[in-house]
């Protein structure tokens, strides 16, 4: 069991998950490594950067309707808030739940915090958002600078916690105590599985928990075919949601990634049973999840049956969009299980896999009974030039440009205009609800061909791109740059 | 001024990376946790109307990404490889470390590894940009500064008559610095100077930045950034520099930047003259053609004036639309804590640009109290024009006013080329302006709107 509410702090994933991040080879060779925990964690000796778990944190706290955050940090941790707020209200309003506020606020820490404590700020910030915006839940999120300077951040928590009556919640997240930005998300879900779920003796038999990020509504028509009501979480929850989330018949997830940590301590600590099938992407997953769902709810007849009618209702379009994509090459680059549910997706498509990054491997996983790159594995068979690393585009660039792929399949903001600069378009699956179940691998095919059709926009930029990386690089076999030792200054 | 801040409209230090790109073919190497570098990037790229990644921004961004590990033992050795690193890998002409928070607070001497760089002939810099320490203004100068001392140094100056650096905005911060810094360069070329513009697409790069000791003077545009980059140069390279307080913007402020600046540089000032004329010439053209426009639609057009800005672009358009385009003032919010001196030129300008008052002044980087006393000073009027950010875009929407972009973040809107500066600037800017009422429907000169 890899959930322990009884710390503060999570346990960070390289630990827990025996995580990550370099990797090359393929797909049934790192499955088979990864079983056996044989991979280390190592570093290279060439960086570019990445993401921190602080932002995750923020992300995950900071879109809890009802609830307030204080990020304890100086201002550049916290200067891109504009983007939770407007991400917010765009999930809103397509969910219709009216206008969407981010409440949250920064203690901007500056060189005497750092001297004397930020303690004081802390506090002070912490009534603040209390005053102006009277949350039921006030998050405190710290940073490298707190961390470093030793804020005592419970204590406040605990304090404010007495005086104003509500709860106060510290996320541990400092950026540099994991190598693994998704640790902040379990940091995030540490939290609120500690201090604000219930137990709860009612039970909802209909209600399905779905973890996702800020996505279109995709799950409720497709689980009301099975009278099922879906729980969308994090983005959107109220606390009161988050409260109940015991109350639900079972979890799901758009991608183990995200909320594996939230969905174990759920099924451990307040027996909400876990949905033990890869995500919804690919014809075969869906098939399979569907069944694990209909089997945890007692909806088996029904799930048989909207099985053989959605096979049905798509096959025509599938089979002419599997006519116009024949012979695609594809390459997959992504997070480390949603790009798994990308390239199962490639399977009912008839497309090419030649290839594909992650950004991380948990060698294992918080739930024993689900391992996506086993299950890809067994979907797909071997894949071949599988690597892991965490975006780094010097790396990925030159992959990508001797394997030539005629499409990237790619999510995370900032990783397309790799493809923009060698000429390859790229699909971008910024929404992740929107590619689930049946639909889903139809709209992908849709987009497939449009991005080959309108590809003229990379093809003319290409042109005229120049590429960062010295000729040297570019040219040099090896994808991992290694020194030259000890660099004499 | 707050100290703790709601509604960010800056970012911290290490977002001096921008500044770092935005000389061409320069690298900023972090020295930071894993997520700075992309953060400042979200904020002051992304954030500033999707401007990209460019030569090696984004992700392509050089950053040792600390770990407790350099936090317990230090990150030195980390540092020395990653420059070595970066200096085989990635092309470039200049490479500036930028150390954070993490690497400042355990005394990393980043600014020593830099140096031992540059001794050796690598062309390497190091400034202390842990977000601590300041806003991204305060790691703009740091950086430029930094450059100057480290890079360019001690050498003796070989003055080019005609010759000018120029010393404006802050890329990214200053969401239009790209276009900006075209009109700049246009307009002093007009007039026959010789610019190293320093930053974006028209820079030379490296080229005009060793160039730098060699100008006939220093071209400062901005109330107070920069203002310790010309002392430095006067100090150190003997320069004269020129302090224009802020952007000029439409035709009477340009037409004093050029007279101003001719006279400074020694120019022929009938050639100057000639170079207004015709620039007031088609500006006022084109002007006059739009007035038709306004005087039909003004019973549904805003008067009102709000803005939210840094004090240089808050400041400079709203100049132009109070003394040009028969705006009111109401309020001002300059949110780029300008410090003592800043705040003092930015009480002075007030006075001397439209003679406005102090209280119609406020300096605050609390962007939620800014929200609030805007929504109440804006109360029940539809006649309000609000330049701001995303922020202020959501209060324009709320009380059905008319709102444009000016400062950060902007991630509603894409931003190529714009720039409101100059002539032609400010004529975008009326365009963009008046442009405003048809997105909110049919708009007639026949039907009140109430």
């Amino acid at each position: 069991m890899s959930v322990n509410l009884s710390t503060a702090t999570v346990e960070i994933r390289e630990n827990r998950l025996k995580t990550i991040i370099n990797y090359s080879g393929t797909a049934k060779d790192l499955n088979e490594k990864s079983k056996q925990e044989t991979l280390r964690l190592t570093s290279v000796d060439f960086s570019q950067c990445n993401s921190c778990q602080q932002g995750c944190a923020d992300d995950m706290c900071g879109m809890i309707i009802g609830s307030a955050t204080v990020v304890h940090a100086p201002i550049g941790c916290f200067a891109t808030d504009i983007g939770r707020h407007i991400q917010g209200n765009s999930v809103s309003k397509i969910r219709n739940l009216g206008n969407f506020d981010s409440h949250t606020i920064c203690t901007n820490l500056t060189e005497s915090d750092t001297i004397y404590g930020g303690l004081d700020k802390l506090r002070t910030a912490v009534y603040e958002i209390y005053h102006r915006h009277q949350p039921r839940v006030i998050f405190i999120t710290t940073s490298c600078a707190s961390g470093i300077i030793g804020d005592d951040v419970e204590s406040v928590a605990r304090e404010a916690e007495d005086e104003l009556g509500i709860k106060v919640v510290p996320i541990f997240c400092e950026g540099f105590k994991s190598k693994i930005w998704n640790t902040g998300r379990d940091a995030a879900f540490h939290g609120i599985l500690r201090s604000i779920v219930k137990k709860s003796g009612k039970k909802q038999d209909d209600l399905v928990n779905v973890f996702n990020f800020e996505g279109v509504d995709t799950f409720s028509p497709l689980l009301a075919k099975l009278n099922l009501r879906v729980n969308y979480l994090l983005p959107m929850a109220t606390v009161e949601q988050l409260e109940t989330i015991s109350e639900a018949a079972c979890t799901t997830e758009i991608c183990e990634t995200l909320s594996s940590y939230a969905a174990e301590g759920l099924e451990d600590v307040f027996q909400v049973p876990k949905v033990k099938s890869p995500s919804p992407y690919g014809l075969n997953w869906t098939d399979q999840w569907l069944r694990e769902i209909a089997k945890l709810t007692n909806r088996e007849h029904l799930a048989e049956e909207v099985i053989r009618q959605e096979h049905e209702r798509i096959e025509p379009e599938l089979n002419q969009l599997r006519q116009s994509l024949k012979g695609l090459k594809v390459f997959v680059f992504a997070g480390d299980t949603y790009a798994h549910n990308l390239a199962n997706m490639t399977r009912d498509l008839g497309v090419t896999l030649i290839g594909m990054n992650t950004m991380h491997r948990d060698q294992k996983t918080d739930s024993e009974d689900i391992n996506t790159l086993d299950n890809l594995v067994h979907s797909l068979g071997d894949i071949p030039n599988f690597s892991v690393c965490n975006v780094q585009p010097y790396r990925v660039m030159k992959i990508i440009k001797k394997l030539n792929p005629d499409v990237l399949l790619t999510r995370h903001m900032g990783l397309y205009n790799i493809g923009t600069k060698l000429g390859i378009p790229s699909i971008p699956e910024g929404d992740a609800n929107f590619s689930i179940a049946y639909d889903g691998v139809i709209k992908l095919g849709r987009r497939l061909v449009l991005a080959l059709e309108t590809k003229s926009l990379v093809q003319n930029l290409s042109e005229h791109a120049v590429i960062p990386y010295t000729d040297w690089w570019m040219e040099e076999e090896n994808d991992v740059y290694i020194g030259e030792g000890e660099f004499d200054i | 001024m707050s100290s703790i801040i709601a509604q960010p409209r800056y970012s911290c230090a290490l977002a001096a990376q921008q500044t770092v790109l935005a000389i061409p073919r320069g690298i900023p190497v972090i020295h930071a946790g894993p997520g700075c570098s992309q953060k400042a990037y979200a904020f002051a790229s992304t954030g500033a109307g999707f401007q990209g990644e460019g030569y090696a921004g984004g992700n392509n961004v050089p950053s040792t990404n600390t770990s407790e590990n350099e936090v317990v033992f230090g990150g030195e050795t980390l540092l020395i490889k990653e420059i070595a690193a970066a200096l085989k890998i990635m092309k470039g002409d200049l490479f500036v470390v930028l150390s954070g928070c993490t690497s400042d607070i355990v005394g990393d001497d980043s600014i020593q590894i830099a140096k031992d760089f540059a001794r050796k002939g690598y062309p390497v810099v190091g400034v202390e940009t842990a977000g601590f320490k300041g806003n991204n203004y305060y790691g703009h100068e740091a950086v430029v500064n930094g450059i100057i001392e480290q890079y360019i140094g001690d050498v003796t100056p070989q003055v080019e008559p005609g010759l000018v650096n120029v010393f404006s905005v802050v890329p990214g911060q200053n969401p239009f610095w790209r276009g900006d810094l075209e009109q700049i360069k246009n307009l002093l070329e007009k007039i026959g100077l010789k610019v190293n513009i320093l930053f974006g697409y028209r820079s030379e790069g490296i080229a005009e930045w060793k160039n730098i000791p060699n100008a006939q003077f220093n071209l400062l545009i901005s109330p107070w950034v920069g203002l310790s980059t010309v002392r430095l140069l006067e100090n150190q390279y003997k320069t004269p520099f020129l302090h224009i307080k802020t952007l000029p913007v439409g035709a009477k402020q340009s037409s004093a930047f050029l007279r101003e600046v001719g006279a400074f540089a020694g120019l022929d000032q009938e050639k100057v003259e000639q170079v207004i004329q015709r620039e007031e010439k088609r500006y006022y053209e084109y002007f006059m053609g739009l007035a038709d426009f306004i005087l039909a639609f003004r019973n549904n057009l805003p008067h009102q004036l709000y803005a939210v800005g840094d004090s240089n672009y808050a400041l400079s358009t709203s100049r132009f639309l109070v003394e040009e385009a028969g705006f009111l003032l109401e309020q001002l919010y300059l949110i780029d804590d300008p410090g003592a001196e800043g705040i003092k030129i930015a009480k002075e300008l007030i006075h001397s640009y439209f003679g406005g008052r102090e209280d119609q002044l406020i300096f605050e980087n609390d962007g939620e109290l800014i929200s609030e006393d805007l929504r109440e000073k804006i109360g029940d009027s539809k006649k309000a024009l609000i330049l701001g950010s995303d922020w202020e875009r959501d209060i324009a929407r709320e009380t059905g006013n008319l709102f444009t972009y000016l400062s950060l973040p902007i991630i509603r809107k894409t931003i190529v080329s714009k720039s409101y500066v100059g002539y032609n600037g400010a004529l975008q800017l009326l365009e963009d302006l008046y442009s405003l009422p048809f997105h909110q429907g049919e708009f007639t000169s026949n039907t009140q709107r109430e």
